[in-house]
């Protein structure tokens, strides 16, 4: 034993250790985000059964299970629970029970021992609602304007088939506000700030004036219009709602306009469920928030972070590629260029909030406040550019990508075997040409690898979008219908701040943590993707390069 | 290789056209890679360009001098300007309020005030500055109470019609009526006085001149229905002090009275019972032999400021004891003037003051930097009276024979200095110097506090905590990596570890605050556990492993220890986690978190320095192995191989030539790691409380630089203390990473020198 310890071997062991640990812990992460965020959508049975409060009095509970774990009696005592026994240790369940217009909570722990027996009911329906999330009940009846048209076990068959009809003119009523009054206000608004622009070069004219106005009459009218079809659209959607029995035995009307789904979640086959899952996935990449994003799609942040990540592509591989062609072939290679070279690598290990605080002062408030007021005057004293937007926030990032993408591209012009630039030169190729024609387009790879490792980068950062451009949840796209199409100006959503935000400054935390688990699964399989492609495109180009250096 | 260019040049083929090509290629690259050169630089200069002017002194202008504006027979008892620094104001004691241009006293109208026949003005009281409110004792024992005003109208210019002339014109009106109040009802004449006047609520203490100090306090009330305006007044005399009073100051808010008496002494009196109130403590605040000479109250009315005979200034305050009870305490002593202190006239808002001595001598000073920002001198007799504009841009004092002068100001960063950054300050209504960082709104009341300290102190915390969790695992993990891995494992580590970089510190901020922050603080004794086993656990699988026979452990072959102790950590993990709650049902009462703070009297906080150390520790992890495994893995071959060639284990070998060639290397991994740890932003944000406390337990959280800024940025007003000092953070930390890693960087090129002539 004395000389396997002399022997090292235990040392060795450790370090394999410390090697196994960092494993176990990548992979847990993974693991665990993939885990907590593909279950959301796959319909968990719903619970009934008994509670016995802390008096004593005997309530009915209906909901899902959502969490499990152990807990100390002490801490449940504590809190007021007369629990017999001599354990120090029991479960408590976590019930998302839904109905928050009723009982005012939706997610409540309960202790194991206060439970009574778990039944799954089959027709226990679980609503999707647009506005105080799930409703869980029996449902008793559904009605058309009142009178009831089904009761009983038709209702449920009665139930889907208005669904279909009620969520077919809710889509008719998000497309005209969205796309119709948007457009309209945003017509509005321009006519107000060519008016007011005229007005500051006292040019504003009484025939101008008369014109503005007519204009916006016509406007005023078709958004009249508008809103007549709205308020039909609206009507309908009234017509119907259906009646269940809560937990604690009340009868409920939900109006079909609130609901968004409905499913039998102790009554569907595994296909039902599936097909269920994938809807629900779909709906949460393609979809709106709602609810202060705790509920409903993400797609705006997946749009604006897309958006913002091209933006910053734009200006970053031009930028950089050029930094890195002039210090590797043009400038003389000296102590000063090792120096800037030294400087560069190491601004990619700057934190990435000083960034951010160099965007706000500089971009936002120096760059931005000045275009302002050299050619916004009109909007004054609203910001246009004097405030964070997409485009700063892209420019910001894209100086803290910079490093990457000029360190890559050197990696990869350093690589470039002097054969291939010689053979050039010597059948006569200018240096411009030798390096646009040959050197570059060996070296392109590595390029690409700066570039990709750049986007992943940016997709992930947070903290300096934080003051330069992001915003929880920002009214419209950057990119809409809207003359001029590109609104460089416009507050943006981010995957990253979004996962922050819902995650931590929501009301209802434990609501969104789903959501956010599956917004961060999302974000780490597009940067996991990303750095995957980028650490094969590099190999790949390293062991060509090698192929290069024995020509 | 340019001088064989240009001799193909010489010897022809190429076109004037594809030359002119090359050039512009040239000329296109050299302008851009320079300007993205030059950019980069930009954000250096510009931090430091909001950040200097935090750190330049106040400056002040010359003093223009002026003759004295106002009836000359009267004497100037109170200074004072208007919002702009434009119009200086004159109040005499005989009753004469004049008007006059700041910068060349110009004379702008003069008004006397209103009094009731017979009467004659005995005293003077100024209210609380940012009031403009004043009042006038009289000699029948009643008051009559002042306000400046200053209408603000605009004209168009007659020369440039694009522009507005600004035009102010003042005037004084009677806030409570022309109708003087009474203050003694017995009718005899107010000798010194002192008056605040706020909305409805109007308070003042006199000395009448058969010594008695009277309070009196009007409340006026209006009828919802009637809009009739009913006053109701109660009038007290309050017990006496021993000796001559020289001054009366009531605070802002009408709680407390100061007595300025005997020379030395003042008393504090409890006023916020007006109908009964009490006589608190009498305290000397000077010592024996000095004279108190001045007296003032700085805004917000916490703070009196005690000027003497031989030119002490001293700030005292109450502080709150542990029993409840206020006392007047010295809190600190500025830097003396030359001659005695003749008067002392705080700025509207802020807590700075304007100081006069009788040599002609004014200093301007800020109470909680402790700070003598500048002095100068007016010549050589007293400076009488002096005044400060509200926004403290510009000074206005009397000064020697009966002439005015005035200077502007530029005091925009007054609560910087070394102490109030880096040492304890003692804070307004504080029970003690703190280190401290409340930086809400500068309200009057409301003294800022910028203390760096803590963040400075969260920030080493963090990267503390960070550095002990990743530094054994990413260097011992780098040497296993380089040295003894077997390269198809290396194939799978590698890329791991890359991953690991770059996933985004928010998902590791949203999982540390959320899953494992909840996680630990249900099962802590088994977390505390599981790391006290880990390592156990490596070494007795080891043996094990060495124990077992020999074929069957060369199937597995050397290299691949690694993926063997994957399934002992989980098991471990697994086990500690399991025997977590019975051991906290055995020895802590069944709640660890609930015990530490109980029985040890330990903060404890669900979001801690544990979970962050092991977040932020993942988040750093990736950085140092990386750098170290290069380090490790490039030291020459030969010289491993000589060694094992002389018999050494591996192991001796790693440990004596290895890590020794390459501790450069490592080490500069773990600077380039500490880098990292300290400017990270998202995790601590998310997993901690980021409460700035200060101190080193691991179960308490803290608030870092980097997420001070990111809280705080977004609300900071552009251009204020607030905003420059987030900015000054920023630079901190980005100067503190910039030299970090050219240091690590400059280890590891003259490594490679080093190995490559190896």
């Amino acid at each position: 034993m004395r000389n396997w310890f002399k022997s090292g071997e235990p040392w060795v062991w450790m370090t394999a250790g410390a090697v196994a640990l960092s494993l176990v812990m990548v992979y847990a992460v993974v693991w665990l985000t993939a885990a907590q965020g593909l279950v959301h959508w796959w319909p968990t049975p719903v619970v009934e059964t008994t509670f016995t409060d802390r008096d004593g009095t005997k309530t009915r509970l209906i909901g899902e299970v959502r969490n499990r774990e152990e807990v100390s009696l002490i801490r449940l005592r504590e809190s007021g629970y007369t629990i017999e026994s001599t354990d120090k240790f029991t479960n408590r369940y976590l019930f998302k029970q839904g109905n928050r217009d009723i009982s005012g909570v939706d997610f409540k722990w309960y202790p194991e021992p206060m439970l009574g027996e778990f039944t799954y009911p089959k027709d226990v329906i679980s609503v999707e609602r647009r506005e105080w999330g799930n409703f869980y009940g029996h449902l008793k009846a559904v009605k058309q304007e009142g009178n009831v048209v089904a009761e009983g076990p038709q209702a449920w068959d009665e139930l889907q088939k208005r669904l279909e009809r009620s969520n077919d003119l809710f889509k008719q009523i998000v497309s005209i506000e969205k796309n119709d009054i948007g457009k309209i206000n945003y017509k509005l608004e321009r006519l107000r700030l060519s008016e007011r622009k005229l007005e500051i070069q006292d040019k504003l004219t009484a025939d101008a004036k008369a014109d503005f106005e007519k204009k916006r009459e016509e406007l005023n009218v078709e958004f009249g219009g508008i809103q007549e079809r709205l308020q039909a659209l609206r009507e309908q959607i009234e017509r119907d709602s259906f009646v269940a029995t809560t937990m604690d035995g009340q009868e409920v009307e939900v109006s079909f306009a609130k609901m968004a789904d409905a499913i039998l979640p102790n009554d569907m086959s595994v296909f039902e469920k599936t097909s269920h899952y994938i809807h629900k996935l779909i709906e949460f990449v393609l979809d709106d928030p709602r609810e202060a994003n705790t509920e409903g799609g993400i797609f705006p942040a997946i749009f604006g972070t897309v958006m913002m990540v091209l933006l910053m592509s734009a200006m970053v591989t031009p930028l950089g590629i050029m930094a890195a062609i002039y210090m590797r072939e043009y400038a003389k290679q000296g102590p000063l260029i090792q120096m800037i070279r030294i400087s560069v690598n190491n601004l990619a290990g700057v934190p990435s909030i000083v960034y951010g605080v160099f965007g706000l002062g500089f971009f936002v408030y120096f760059l931005g406040g000045n275009i302002d007021a050299l050619f916004f005057p009109e909007s004054h004293p609203a910001p246009v550019f004097g405030s964070p937007g997409i485009l700063w926030a892209s420019l910001t990032l894209a100086l803290l990508t910079l490093p990457v993408v000029i360190v890559a591209t050197e990696e990869g012009l350093s690589r470039v075997p002097r054969t291939i630039r010689e053979g050039s030169l010597a059948l006569g190729g200018t240096k411009a040409e030798t390096l646009w024609r040959t050197v570059l387009p060996i070296a392109s790879p590595a390029m690409m690898t700066g570039l990709i490792l750049a986007i992943a980068r940016a997709a992930g950062e947070v903290a300096p979008l934080m003051l330069v451009g992001v915003v929880k949840l920002a009214p419209s796209l950057p990119l809409d219908g809207n003359f001029p199409f590109l609104h460089m100006e416009r507050k943006f959503m981010h995957l990253g701040f979004h996962i922050y935000d819902v995650g931590f400054q929501s009301p209802n935390v434990e609501a969104a943590r789903p959501l956010v688990y599956a917004t961060a699964l999302l974000l780490v399989i597009i940067i996991v993707v990303l750095n995957l492609f980028a650490i094969r495109l590099r190999n790949r180009m390293r062991e060509k390069m090698r192929g290069l250096e024995g020509v | 290789m340019e001088k064989i260019e240009a001799d193909i040049t010489k010897a022809g083929g190429y076109t004037g056209r594809r030359m002119a090509k090359d050039k512009l290629f040239k000329h296109v690259m050299t302008f851009g890679g320079l300007s993205v050169i030059i950019a980069i630089s930009l954000i250096f200069v510009y931090l430091a360009s909001v950040v200097v002017p935090l750190f330049l002194p106040a400056t002040m202008d010359k003093l223009e001098s002026f003759p004295a504006v106002g009836v000359q027979q009267e004497t100037t008892v109170h200074l004072t300007a208007e919002e702009q620094a434009e119009i200086g104001v004159r109040f005499a004691n005989q009753g004469s309020v004049a008007f006059f241009d700041m910068r060349n006293g110009k004379a702008m109208g003069e008004e006397r005030v209103a009094l009731p026949e017979g009467a004659t003005v005995t005293s003077f009281a100024a209210g609380d500055l940012s009031q403009r409110s004043v009042a006038y004792g009289l000699s029948d024992g009643r008051m009559i109470i002042l306000q400046q005003d200053f209408k603000v109208t605009f004209k168009e210019d007659a020369k440039d019609s694009e522009k507005d002339v600004r035009t102010i014109t003042p005037s004084i009106d009677y806030p409570v009526g022309k109708e003087p109040l009474v203050i003694d009802a017995a009718g005899h004449a107010l000798k010194l006085l002192t008056m605040q006047h706020h909305a409805e609520n109007t308070a003042a203490v006199a000395l009448t001149d058969d010594n008695r100090l009277v309070l009196t306090a009007f409340e006026s009330s209006e009828n919802m229905m009637t809009g009739e305006v009913s006053s109701e007044r109660t009038s007290v005399e309050l017990p006496p002090v021993e000796g001559e009073i020289s001054q009366l100051i009531l605070e802002v808010k009408q709680r407390d009275l100061y007595v300025v008496h005997g020379g030395r002494y003042i008393s504090h009196y409890d006023v916020m019972n007006q109908s009964s109130p009490q006589l608190l403590q009498t305290v000397a605040v000077v010592p024996e032999g000095q004279k108190i000479t001045a007296v003032n109250i700085l805004s917000g009315g916490f703070s009196l400021i005690v000027g003497s005979n031989t030119g002490e200034i001293a700030q005292w305050f109450q502080v709150r004891d542990d029993n409840n009870v206020n006392h007047l305490t010295h809190i600190r002593s500025f830097k003396s003037m030359d001659g005695a202190v003749t008067t002392i006239a705080p700025e509207h808002y802020r807590k700075g003051f304007v100081a006069g001595d009788d040599k002609g001598n004014i200093g301007l000073y800020y109470a909680t930097s402790n700070k003598l920002l500048l002095t100068r001198s007016t010549g050589t007799d007293p400076v009488r009276v002096a005044g400060i504009a509200p926004r403290a841009n510009a000074v206005l004092i009397e000064g020697p024979g009966n002439t005015f002068q005035s200077a502007r100001i530029e005091n925009d960063f007054p609560e910087i200095s070394f102490s109030s950054l880096w040492q304890k300050v003692w804070y307004e209504s504080y029970q003690e110097p703190e280190y401290n960082w409340q930086s809400s709104a500068a309200t009057s009341d409301f003294e800022p506090k910028f203390s760096v300290a803590p963040l400075t102190f969260g920030t080493l915390k963090a990267a503390f905590y960070a550095m002990m969790v990743a530094v054994p695992l990413a260097v011992l993990g780098a040497i296993f990596a380089a040295y003894f891995m077997s390269p198809k494992m290396r194939g799978v580590v590698k890329p791991s570890i890359e991953i690991m970089e770059a996933l985004p510190t928010v998902i590791l901020g949203f999982l540390a605050g959320l899953w494992l922050a909840p996680f630990v603080d249900n099962n802590l004794a088994g977390t505390l556990v599981a790391i006290f086993l880990l390592p156990f656990s490596f070494v007795i699988t080891a043996y094990l492993w060495h124990l077992l026979p020999d074929h069957l452990t060369q199937r597995v072959g050397p290299g691949w220890e690694a993926a063997l102790l994957i399934p002992v950590i989980i098991l471990v993990i697994w086990t500690s986690i399991a025997i977590g709650h019975p051991i906290e049902a055995a020895l802590f009462n069944g709640d660890m978190p609930n015990w530490i703070s109980n029985e040890l009297g330990w903060d404890y906080e669900q979001r801690n320095s544990l979970v962050v150390g092991i977040a932020m520790g993942f988040a750093v992890i990736p950085t140092i192995f990386s750098i170290a495994e290069d380090a490790v893995f490039s030291v020459p071959k030969h010289l491993t191989t000589g060694s094992l060639a002389l018999g050494a284990t591996p192991w001796q070998t790693l440990f004596n030539v290895v890590i020794l060639t390459a501790s450069p290397g490592i080490f500069s991994a773990i600077m380039v790691g500490m880098g990292r740890a300290v400017g990270e932003t998202m995790i601590v944000l998310m997993a901690t409380g980021n409460t700035a406390v200060m101190d080193l337990s691991i179960f308490t959280g803290f608030r870092t630089l980097s997420a001070n800024i990111g809280v705080e940025m977004p609300e900071a007003a552009v251009g204020t203390t607030h905003y420059r000092l987030l900015f000054f953070s920023a630079l901190v930390l980005f100067a503190f990473t910039f030299a970090v890693n050219t240091v690590a960087e400059l280890i590891r090129q003259r490594l490679r020198e080093k190995y490559s002539s190896l």
